[in-house]
């Protein structure tokens, strides 16, 4: 009769998937030899290099750890039991700055001619090209600032990058998010991003996350990334990826763009400010326009979604200094680029040692968005506009775009009054007629009504979708832009 | 091969991580093997027996696993894996990690950034004892109560 051998788990597929074998052997040190004689697998596994039994490898001899007993000399006999049981030890390497112990990818024949130009790079070589392939950087945007820098990571070799966007490629897109293509007007985003970013560089996995970003789905996206890109065209977004990087530990390499004027900054708590500690509060809602409103230069987010690709590929490889605790200007028209030193908020709330934020929050709401009065019975869309003005000529239709927007196109019969000028122009207005006022697409004409009804105007609307409805619905001979 | 957890008890790793922190906290995953995956069903958390180095360090000594083993015997299951949390370091795991380490078993790392949990990733050790494989961790959600 032979001697039952428990085999823990682990070990189990070294011996045919079995939980216990027979072993004929007289003491601890045969067995374990005729063992792995016959499995010859387990060996290593269960001895060091010298010879040794590894540290972590225990057997117990009918319950008894053979520590206590003779060691491998204890004897066996026909009818006892012998297990192997593990203890399980680990942690993190000691040394600070270490890498990570996981083995970086390999590159292939057509990997290594593919980015020759960065494997003679002293800085980037093939360590930092390895270490490349096995990032992960997560795009949140696909449009002006995503579509450079995920160009860029994709033909620099980033092994997988993840995209978050909802939209649909329009083509006043294309001026800017060129990324995209005239043949991909009407397709998601996502679908023309990957489509683009496959041709260029096959190697690149992408993972495409077809949804608005927010503080229930945040964490479990970025989580599985090392680096997040922000893109965002909207506040609520932007302090939503800046919580979460700073909850889960990750940087956030941020940018942003307004006509001709750029900002850019790697947001990493751990070792810097983050986006809360530069700003604390959100700006007023409709304050600062959007780039639909206030338009935006082409180039400029190329320049500085490509400033974004090169401080992830730099915090990548490890090389030069990052922009961390650093705000860069960029000027278009001046052609200037200025630095900010930015320090750390002891107080900021979310990333100072006394957090009051310690959870993902409603953004909306942070940034008084919602909180918005009610504009239901002041709109008007534009084909009842259009009925009304022919019933009654004696209607004001007052156009609060700028004269270079009038001069794009406009409402035959209406009045220019910029949304800056209005309340200076007041006395130029009869305020017994009834008003429509209008802008693009319908949100500096609903401030303009504001300013109307504190002005004593008590029959204003303004219209719904702007000029941009008014092309679609009512006077198709108009460009729409 | 693939880990499938529950989100609850993903969650559960997190927060145990998070609690011991600045230690490292352990435990065993108990579960099954189904289809060519680890179907993780309970989680055995386990006090981490390296009280001199706990900060970079963890220890489930023999006695302990055998406990664990003998509990999630009586269920059914089996060992099919170990979590332990890296204080302040990524969910890498470490040279000392990969020499330590059991072969088939899902390492399942939890970074924990300054007393917050962020990233977990589950490993596997090669046959060649070389290197650390990634494997997917698949999160589910709650499946009916397993008894």
């Amino acid at each position: 009769m032979a001697v039952t051998v428990l085999i823990p788990t682990p070990l189990r597929p070294f011996v045919g998937g079995r939980d216990a074998v027979q072993v004929e052997a007289r003491s601890v040190a045969e067995l374990l030899d005729r063992l792995s004689g016959e499995h010859t697998a387990l060996r290593k596994h269960l001895f060091a290099d010298d010879g040794r039994l590894r540290s972590f490898v225990n057997v117990y001899v009918n319950d008894r750890d053979i520590r206590q007993l003779s060691a491998q000399e204890t004897p066996v006999r026909a009818g006892d039991t012998v297990s192997i049981i593990p203890s399980i030890a680990g942690g993190t390497t000691v040394q600070v700055g270490a890498q990570p112990a996981a083995p970086l990818p390999k590159l292939s024949h057509e990997e290594i001619l593919r980015y020759s130009r960065h494997l003679i790079l002293p800085d980037v070589g093939v360590e930092g090209q390895r270490k490349l392939k096995a990032a992960r950087v997560l795009l949140v945007g696909a449009g002006g600032l995503g579509s450079p820098a995920a160009l860029y990571l994709a033909a620099a070799g980033v092994g997988t990058l993840g995209l978050v966007d909802f939209d649909v490629v329009d083509k006043t897109n294309l001026q800017r998010q060129i990324i995209h293509g005239t043949s991909t007007v009407g397709k998601p985003k996502l679908e023309s991003a990957t489509e683009r970013i496959h041709d260029l560089n096959p190697n690149v996995r992408v993972e495409t996350f077809e949804t608005r970003l927010t503080s229930e789905n945040a964490l479990d996206i970025i989580r599985d990334f090392d680096i997040v890109a922000d893109g965002t065209d909207n506040f609520p977004t932007r302090y939503l990826v800046n919580d979460a990087c700073v909850l889960l530990g990750k940087p956030n390499v941020y940018g942003s763009i307004f006509r001709f004027e750029g900002q850019a900054s790697v947001f990493y708590a751990k070792e810097g400010p983050c986006y809360r500690c530069l700003y604390a509060e959100p700006p007023p809602p409709g304050l600062v326009p959007s780039c639909a409103e206030g338009g935006v230069l082409g180039v400029l987010p190329g320049i500085i979604g490509s400033i974004q690709a090169m401080e992830t590929i730099k915090l990548i490889v490890g090389a030069g200094e990052p922009l961390i605790g650093r705000l860069l200007l960029f000027d278009a028209l001046k052609l200037e680029f200025r630095q900010l030193k930015l320090a750390k908020d002891p107080d900021c709330p979310v990333c100072g040692p006394r957090p009051s934020v310690t959870e993902l929050i409603d953004y909306e709401a942070f940034c008084g968005i919602g909180a918005e009065p009610s504009y239901e019975d002041a709109e008007i869309t534009a084909a009842e506009l259009k009925a009304e003005w022919d019933r009654n000529p004696d209607l004001l239709v007052i156009d609060v775009r700028e004269p270079h927007e009038y001069e794009i196109a406009h409402i035959d019969g209406s009045v220019l009054i910029p949304l800056g000028e209005l309340p200076d122009r007041l006395s130029e207005l009869d305020g017994h007629r009834e008003v429509v006022t209008h802008c693009h697409h319908g949100a500096r004409s609903l401030k303009a009504l504001e300013i109307l009804k504190a002005a004593g105007f008590s029959k204003v609307r303004s219209l719904r979708g702007g000029i941009d409805a008014w092309a679609v619905n009512v006077d198709p001979s108009l460009p729409r832009y | 091969m693939t880990l499938v957890l529950e989100r609850r008890q993903a969650n559960a790793i997190r927060q145990h991580g998070e609690a011991d922190y600045p230690a490292e906290a352990c435990g065993l995953i108990g579960g099954t093997v189904e289809d060519g995956r680890k179907v993780a069903v309970l989680l055995v958390p386990l006090v981490n027996q390296r009280t001199d180095a706990a900060r970079n360090r963890y220890l489930i000594d023999p006695e302990s696993f055998r406990r664990a083993q003998e509990k999630l015997d009586r269920d059914g299951l089996e060992v099919i894996g170990v979590y332990h949390s890296h204080p302040d370091h990524p969910a890498a795991p470490s040279a000392f990690d990969r020499e330590h380490a059991w072969p088939w078993l899902s390492y399942v790392i939890v970074g924990v950034a300054r007393g917050r949990a962020g990233e977990m990733k589950s490993w596997t050790l090669s046959d060649d004892r070389a290197a650390f494989d990634e494997e997917s961790i698949t999160l589910e959600e709650q499946k009916a109560v397993w008894q």
